[in-house]
């Protein structure tokens, strides 16, 4: 997980290499923690019974979600204005905000460009850039928080062991990308929004139910029964588009070697789990090592890691504070 | 508690063995599952692809035909350039948009107006919802690479009624977004030399018009007012443009006077004489993209 080029290289489908480069202090790190297996397990028993294992950013994500979701619906309801529109594209208090992906596939359709869908497509990519790019998947994708519960039946079955998780290769969301936007610019049409489950359900919350509905929950039988989270893991456009914007995002998860005792409960937790590469012992290549730009900045693994080895991190403003 | 870590171990245990970088050559177990994944892969891609063309289907065969806007772009492109966001629908003072449904492919989320239920009345005197595209997919003008299609312009500009008295009398949209045509003659009351007396559409519609007799701005409920007309005129009174629909008289089988809407070159499509009429089915309705003919 060298260079930025790595990352966006395991985003889009790539298997995370080995570093081939450890820095000095990393790998001193690393020999430590094989040195004395007793000591090592001892301190690991020790930050497990004093670690604190929360929901508190899944809890601040969900609340986040829900109000940016209710915010579009009560403002046509109540009138008020606020947000107007759907996900796809809106107004914030006047300003257009336009979905990156949503744009990219209009552009595509129509071949022209008006200077409203500029100027909303714009704010909402600085908008992202600030925040962290994925981090609109995790923290205002409706379908993204129904998908979740969802997981959570799924993980259940799996434990029961009544179905089992068939995993894709993580590169066909690539793939998808690509076909998504060929089918737009070669047929003239969105062809995505017709499946987009974001757009169906931001749509729904707003103007009401739809038989669209039905689609979007035929694809949580699937992510229930067949594959976890397949449609977040290995199709949705809308998150790779995201992601290459959160490769210049200041917000990420920012993995802290000294902390980490190997235990995996992160990825188990993580949606992305390949950008947790880092975690597995002996990968980290430095001391302090940022995840990757397809992670979502949900905080489930922040709230999962018993030591505190995965925090939230602003580039630059978390060493000043 | 205690046992588990030993297990999370079982993975990190491995990668402490093989040199840096060294790739090992796959177990046949391995190769066998990348198989695997790589078949299920391309099985959800060519599903997932397959799925997405379907939409085509609905939008090809024109399976809804939909009556869109007023400052749509033509059909091809406005299903193109429309972002699915609802804007329209939210301004709507009548709220006469509506978004399309899946079943309708390509043409999910984009609006529509079912005028027959709910028809564009320009009660908001300005066309709001053109203002509110963000995409120019409902615009003013159309741009020089858009399709304009025969008919689409006005020959002259349409008179929005409401507006007769201001300085500028004239819609801000100088196209039609359809034509009305009185479809079932036989029906119609005042070809059959009837009145009418009572609610338009009955107690239970819930459409709403501006009647400036009422509220300039606030459209209210048509089943709020009942009509009494001695030869049923709703669709002329109520038309919003001025010349758009005329009664003639013409002399019936029995040798009285019967009268019969003529729809005139300023209509615009709009769908309010459909709204209103009285009769089930309506005797007069919108063709959907239609140029005007002398009839």
């Amino acid at each position: 997980m060298a260079s930025m080029l790595e990352r966006i290289k395991v985003m889009l489908g790539a298997e995370p290499q080995k570093p081939a480069v450890v820095s000095p202090e990393a790998r001193e790190w690393h020999a430590m923690k094989r040195v004395n297996k007793e000591d090592f397990l001892a301190m690991k028993e020790h930050a497990r019974q004093h670690g604190v294992v929360s929901h508190k950013w899944r809890n601040r994500r969900w609340a986040v979600l829900l109000f940016a979701n209710l915010l579009f619906t009560f403002s046509f309801w109540l009138d008020i204005q606020i947000l107007e529109g759907a996900l796809t594209a809106s107004r914030f208090v006047g300003f257009h905000l336009i979905d990156l992906n949503s744009a990219l596939q209009v552009a595509l359709a129509h071949k022209h460009i008006i200077v409203n869908l500029i100027i909303g497509t714009l704010t909402v990519f600085f908008l992202w850039v600030l925040l962290g790019g994925r981090s609109f998947c995790s923290w205002v994708c409706p379908y993204h928080l129904v998908a979740e519960w969802f997981e959570w039946l799924h993980l259940k079955l799996v434990d029961k062991k009544i179905v089992s998780d068939r995993q894709f290769h993580r590169g066909a969301r690539t793939v998808f990308w690509v076909l998504f936007g060929l089918m737009a610019l070669l047929s003239g049409y969105t062809v995505f929004e017709t499946l987009s489950p974001t757009g169906i359900l931001s749509r729904a919350l707003i103007y009401g139910p739809s038989l669209a509905l039905g689609w979007v929950f035929l694809l949580l039988m699937f992510e229930v029964f067949y594959s976890r989270r397949a449609w977040c893991r290995y199709v949705c456009p809308i998150g790779l588009t995201y992601g290459m914007v959160g490769t210049l995002s200041p917000v990420r998860i920012m993995y802290r070697l000294e902390h980490c005792f190997h235990e995996g409960d992160c990825k188990k937790v993580c949606l992305v789990p390949h950008v947790l590469d880092m975690v597995v012992k002996g990968r980290a290549e430095h001391t302090h090592v940022p995840v990757g730009p397809d992670c979502t900045r949900c905080g489930l693994c922040v709230d999962v890691c018993p030591s505190g080895a995965l925090q939230f991190d602003v580039k630059g403003l978390s060493k000043m504070l | 508690m205690s046992d588990a870590p030993d297990n999370r171990n079982a993975d990190d245990g491995e990668e402490l063995k093989p040199p840096p970088g060294a790739q090992r050559p796959k177990a046949p177990v391995r190769k066998e599952a990348a198989r695997r994944k790589f078949i299920r892969s391309t099985a959800l891609a060519c599903g997932v692809v397959g799925l997405s063309l379907a939409g085509w289907m609905p939008t090809a065969s024109a399976y809804k035909p939909r009556l869109r806007p007023p400052g749509a772009l033509e059909e091809n492109d406005f299903l193109a350039s429309c972002i699915k966001c609802g804007q329209c629908v939210q301004v709507c003072p009548v709220a006469a948009i509506k978004l399309g449904d899946i079943d309708e492919g390509f043409g999910i989320g984009v609006p529509y107006i079912a005028a027959r239920d709910q028809a564009c009345d320009f009660s908001c005197d300005a066309v709001q919802c053109i203002l509110a595209c963000p995409t120019g997919a409902l615009t003013y003008r159309k741009p020089d690479f858009a399709d304009v299609r025969a008919g689409m312009k006005m020959s002259r500009d349409p008179v929005l009624k409401a507006k007769a008295k201001d300085p500028e009398p004239t819609l801000n949209l100088k196209e039609r977004i359809g034509v009305a045509r009185l479809d079932r003659p036989e029906l119609c009351l005042a070809v059959q030399g009837k009145g009418f007396k009572g609610q338009a559409r009955g107690a239970d519609f819930k459409g709403t018009l501006r009647y400036m007799s009422v509220d300039r701005w606030k459209p209210v409920p048509v089943r709020e007012q009942p009509y009494e007309r001695a030869v049923c005129d709703l669709c002329v009174t109520e038309c919003p443009i001025q010349d758009a629909i005329k009664l003639e008289a013409f002399a019936g089988p029995d040798g009285s006077t019967r009268h019969r809407p003529v729809v005139l070159e300023q209509c615009v499509g709009c769908g309010v004489c459909e709204m209103i009429c009285p009769v089930e089915p309506a005797a007069i309705v919108i063709d959907i993209r239609k140029e005007w003919k002398e009839a």
